[in-house]
């Protein structure tokens, strides 16, 4: 049956129909939806784990008890779970264990561009990397095929281009669940102490042999000689952009980027007067077949930055080409993604502004408030880095220091990597302010659940870490809870622990904007008086989506230039303009 | 299209517009009516009120999901500035579909930076075909304010040599019984715009 879906729905399909049941993820722009989709078949264990480290060593736990399992995270999600990954590459899976990186060219929800296919080589790891969604839901059975056979971990990594792109998949009947679990004793080889650790680093060896002589004759690494001027070797999404621009060429299209296959690259290159290797982001591919002596153009004339499009891959190659341009020349406004009408960061970071601190920000939504008008935060790093980081500075600014640093971190991200750094802090005895902004969900990859939700990925009841009790067994003393849409309980909160020696951590308690199960439900939109405003910008200083400014509405006696106006279809009164409006225009 | 060639479409917009909705149901249309289709566009940041766009190419047989820079022989902006945003992107004789509603970034409210005036008039004085309405209007007409990313579908139709009735039949899939009689109407409402 042909059905269009995307990479990620294809991925969980791929894998569904190979008869896995069992799979552990953290959520993460462009992976999220890989495990939602999984964990909507049946018969199936699905979890949001804590963070990625953990559903790695989930997944690990699960193969070694004889199950095909399935870790999800984004790219930077693996450096996280980088620890154990690189360990049971030594052990091997007994059951299987495929470990999902999703990269993401161009940066379009990340931090960095990293690309993971040196995880591969770096860790031992086979890694398949699928083109389009059809390719995906194969490759995933691939994985597992190669997991069982070799027992090794395998790497499927995918790109946003790759997980959000949509395309015909022909999908298949699931394979039929068969339980094979059972415990498996054999400490020689699951127990890596030094003894047991150095017999296992030579078998790994001997696995990398029996790959090498596999991917030889692999089916997905597969030659298409035509015009044999020019032969293209790439993998991936970018293999659709160079067919598009240059169908005629030869290719060699690399279902599995590590290890490579040295003699048909070999033959390849026998076959075509020139090379080019089409990959984007690191010259991976590139480096390890020159390392064989094959003279190859790559890097020289494709970029290292950001992913590639068909018209990159043509004007790199035809040097010529006239790029394309438009008629209209006038600077745009740029349109940033923005906080949310009635979302709760906005009341935080407005408060938070007029302390002049020096804020440490986290993963989330709340990035977006580094840009004007809020400039709420000056900087960023990684998952739970916020809070380690309000430690450094503080301890190094010392009295200089005092009452100026802060560290905000979500909740999710708080659970994720923020509970260790906390503790930290108060073992260090830090006299930095941390913000822990709760509002109910994971909200910026799109309301997953965590463990303060009280609900888990499959939608059943589930133990609600309480942040207060967790916080003060942490060793916090100084711990008040807002809501942050509240102005004045959240100035004075913040300017009250700002002044107190020792930590502090603040709690601003308030549900996403467009949290579903939230109990603070939308009120009827706010007008603004147009008689009363008198043209401030106080409210535009918000950035709240629904207020705008409409120039030139003036009135008899006052200096003003326009008026704010809002958007009523926008809005769900949630009241953060009418404290800010000094006139009381808003209502 | 009656050859190998491949037709790109470029959806654009600002985020909450239901510009991913619509390009997924002109997938389901396009597959239903036989061709190779894929679409791209990227989530995540790009749902919080910022740009938003979505790359629908369909064909024989279709390699890349994303057009090349130049290529694009169709444009569906969903807000009037955001069409003169991607013009690069498009076939000097590309056709445009625009919503004429405006949206303001900040850049704009905060009186940094302008909204670019006469953008409709610029689009009909470069492209030769510019078909322009207030989708917001229409959709209300028909019924329901959201139901504007079906409008711009209505108009989509009339460019593309796809019978009216796979679309209908598309639409109904697409929506829950309730609302499929506002959406229908509201493609008319496109139809005829």
């Amino acid at each position: 049956m042909k059905v269009l879906m995307s990479g990620n729905e294809a991925i969980a399909r791929g894998a569904y129909e190979a008869g896995v049941r069992f799979a552990a993820a953290y959520p993460g722009t462009p992976s999220t939806e890989i495990m939602e989709e999984f964990s909507k078949y049946d018969g199936v264990y699905a979890e949001w784990s804590t963070n990625e480290k953990v559903a790695v060593e989930v997944a690990i736990g699960a193969a070694l008890a004889g199950e095909k399992s399935l870790a999800i995270m984004k790219h930077v999600g693996v450096n996280v779970a980088a620890d154990p990954i690189f360990t049971v590459s030594y052990t091997g899976t007994n059951g299987a264990l495929v470990i999902i990186s999703a990269d993401d060219p161009s940066l379009h929800s990340s931090q960095n561009e990293q690309d993971n296919r040196n995880y591969a080589r770096f860790a031992k790891i086979p890694m398949l990397e699928p083109a389009d969604a059809q390719e995906a839901r194969k490759f995933i059975k691939l994985a597992f095929e190669i997991s069982e056979k070799f027992d090794t971990p395998v790497f499927l990594r995918s790109t946003t281009r790759v997980s959000h792109s949509k395309s015909v998949v022909d999908i298949e009947e699931p394979e039929k669940y068969k339980d094979r679990t059972g415990f498996v004793y054999n400490a020689e080889k699951y127990v890596m102490v030094p003894n047991c650790a150095r017999l296992r680093r030579v078998e790994v060896e001997k696995r990398q042999k029996a790959l090498k002589e596999f991917v030889e004759t692999f089916p997905e690494n597969r030659m298409e000689i035509n015009n044999q001027e020019a032969g293209i070797i790439t993998a991936g999404m970018p293999y659709n952009y160079a067919k598009e621009v240059f169908p005629d060429y030869s290719y060699l299209k690399l279902g599995m980027v590590y290890p490579l296959p040295e003699k048909l690259i070999r033959d390849f290159a026998s076959k075509v007067k020139k090379i080019y290797v089409i990959e984007e982001l690191d010259p991976f591919l590139e480096e390890q077949i020159r390392a064989m002596g094959i003279e190859v153009i790559g890097k020289a004339i494709f970029p290292y930055t950001n992913e590639f499009e068909p018209g990159i891959i043509r004007e790199s190659i035809e040097k010529n080409t006239k790029g394309a341009v438009s008629p209209y020349k006038e600077t745009l406004a740029p349109r940033p993604p923005n906080l949310c009408p009635g979302c709760p960061h906005r009341g935080l970071f407005y408060a938070l502004r007029k302390n002049k601190v020096y804020v440490h920000g986290d993963i989330g939504c709340y990035t977006l408030s580094y840009m004007k008008p809020l400039q709420g935060l000056h900087s960023c790093i990684c998952m739970g880095a916020s809070i380690g980081m309000t430690h450094g500075m503080s301890k190094a600014m010392k009295e200089k220091g005092k009452g100026k640093v802060v560290g905000v971190i979500g909740d999710s991200t708080f659970l994720h990597s923020g509970i260790t750094s906390l503790l930290n802090m108060a073992y260090n005895n830090s006299d930095a302010l941390i913000i822990i902004l709760d509002n109910s969900t994971t909200a910026m990859t799109g309301m997953q659940e965590h463990p303060g939700t009280g609900y888990t990925l499959m939608g059943r009841e589930a133990k609600k870490v309480n942040l207060i009790d967790l916080v003060s067994s942490l060793g916090i003393e100084n711990i008040k809870i807002i809501d942050p849409i509240d102005q004045k309980a959240t100035g004075s909160a913040i300017k009250e622990e700002l002044a107190k020696d020792g930590p502090s951590v603040i709690i601003a308690q308030r549900p996403c904007a467009l949290f579903k199960r939230s109990k603070i439900k939308p009120k009827p939109a706010l007008k603004v008086d147009q008689d009363k405003c008198e043209g401030c910008r106080a409210c535009i200083d918000l950035n709240c989506p629904p207020i705008a400014w409409k120039k030139g509405v003036t009135k008899e006696g006052s200096k003003r230039k326009g008026v704010a106006v809002i958007d009523e279809t926008l809005c769900n009164g949630c009241g953060l303009c009418a404290q800010i409006c000094k006139f009381g225009a808003i209502s | 299209m009656y050859d190998n060639e491949v037709k790109s479409i470029l959806f654009a917009g600002v985020g909450g517009q239901g510009i991913l909705r619509a390009s997924d149901i002109i997938c389901e249309v396009i597959m239903e009516a036989g061709f190779d289709v894929k679409k791209s566009e990227v989530h995540g940041m790009a749902q919080r009120g910022g740009c938003v766009t979505s790359h629908v190419r369909y064909g024989k047989k279709v390699f890349s999901p994303l057009a090349e820079t130049g290529s694009i022989q169709t444009l569906v902006s969903f807000e009037k500035m955001e069409a003169l945003r991607y013009l690069k992107l498009l076939r000097s004789d590309a056709e445009i579909i625009v919503n004429s509603e405006e949206i303001y970034p900040p850049a704009i409210n905060m009186g940094d930076m302008p909204y670019p005036d006469k953008a409709i008039d610029f689009l009909k004085k470069n492209y030769k075909k510019v078909i322009s309405f207030n989708a917001a209007e229409l959709a209300q007409k028909a019924g329901n304010i959201k139901t504007a990313n079906v409008v711009m579908l209505g108009a989509l139709s009339n460019l593309m040599q796809i019978d009216k009735s796979i679309w209908e039949n598309v639409i109904k899939k697409s929506f829950p019984e309730k609302l499929i009689k506002i959406n229908l109407e509201a493609f008319q409402m496109g139809i005829n715009a």
